[in-house]
């Protein structure tokens, strides 16, 4: 497969990072609002997500 | 109702228009029932055998105006406005959500063409799915034609600080005055050589982002990953996304290679579903 030429971080979906991650799944994809109960549009996710992340690392770190 | 699901019912109104997929026996979870959603992962032009998704539920295809919409049930006691604002601030919920809709997406979008959808989108029921399906079905498949034989590429610049002490030269300009003007001048040079340096390596990164750009269909840059988030102490330059060819995917990454080194060091992700190119605001 040509994918293999470029392996450097070609990683099985679990072990994505995750902040790579959240850059495409709170970015990208296709947003739908309207009649559905609930879309990320409604929230301000970015904002929220980061601030749950950084938290959490703070967390993990302790004081830095 | 739309007009569109008044209008032209007749697409899935006997419920012969959304053939359900997968291991989803007949009546239950149909139209998700009380208290239920259907949360939409992905739309494709295929049904295909998907892993189990967010909160370990089954995922089910739903195929209708030559779409297939990948969806599975959804609690709202969880998947409601009001818990999720609160779940989103769990950093575990958050990650353990993101990595089943991923796991979902990928796999589909592994075996074929793929338009995914953003976190946490929840309809009502099936037939909503089915009755968006129907109502933005060119859209979707412009949107599908659009990443059709292409995949894409993450490809993150991170400004690399060769040595952090002054450089021996600066340190002998200044040794003309006295000591403690010599170090507020080695300070300032300093600062200024960092902050040239700081100012070629982002005109650096703006270049490899139009190189790359230029072999790929697409490309376009997310916001730098905070050095917190990405366990990166060393400042992001870029972090690109780009959907290429598959044809030319050594191409790209030869290109990638030729970038890196001399204070800039290059990390590349992927192949990932084209979550950076299908995004389409549709209502």
């Amino acid at each position: 497969m040509r994918r293999d030429v470029v392996a450097e971080e070609r990683l099985p979906p679990e072990r994505v990072a995750l902040v790579d991650l959240l850059d495409r799944l709170l970015a990208g994809g296709v947003v739908l609002t309207g009649d559905l109960v609930l879309s990320i549009a409604d929230i301000d996710l970015v904002h929220i997500s980061l601030r749950a992340l950084i938290a959490s690392v703070d967390e993990l770190e302790g004081s830095w | 109702m739309t007009d569109a699901g008044s209008g032209s019912g007749e697409g899935f109104a006997e419920g012969e228009g959304f053939a359900v997929g997968g291991n989803f026996a007949e009546g239950e979870g149909f139209a998700a029932g009380e208290g239920e959603g259907t949360y939409l992962y992905a739309v494709a032009r295929d049904p295909l055998p998907a892993p189990a998704g967010v909160a370990g539920a089954p995922v089910r295809t739903i195929a209708h105006a030559g779409l297939v919409a990948y969806v599975s049930t959804v609690p709202l006691e969880r998947f409601g406005e009001e818990p999720l604002r609160r779940l989103l601030e769990d950093m575990d919920w958050l990650a353990e959500t993101a990595r089943a809709h991923h796991l979902v997406v990928d796999t589909v979008a592994a075996l074929t063409t793929t338009a995914p959808v953003r976190l946490v989108t929840v309809y009502a029921d099936d037939a909503q799915v089915a009755d968006l399906l129907e109502r933005r079905e060119n859209d979707f498949l412009r949107l599908l034609e659009h990443v059709t034989g292409r995949r894409e590429w993450g490809v993150k610049a991170y400004a690399v600080q060769p040595a952090e002490q002054e450089h021996p030269q600066q340190s002998a300009e200044a040794h003309a005055g006295r000591p403690g003007t010599a170090y507020l001048q080695r300070r300032r040079t300093s600062l200024r050589g960092r902050e040239q340096a700081r100012r070629q390596a982002l005109q650096r990164a703006d270049h490899i982002h139009r190189a790359l750009a230029a072999v790929a269909a697409a490309g376009l840059r997310h916001r730098a990953q905070d050095p917190r988030l990405s366990g990166r102490d060393a400042p992001m330059l870029l972090n690109g996304a780009y959907l290429v060819d598959q044809e030319r995917d050594a191409e790209f990454a030869d290109l990638v290679a030729t970038f890196g080194g001399d204070g800039v060091e290059l990390r590349m992700t992927g192949p990932w579903a084209p979550y950076s190119f299908t995004v389409m605001e549709a209502t």
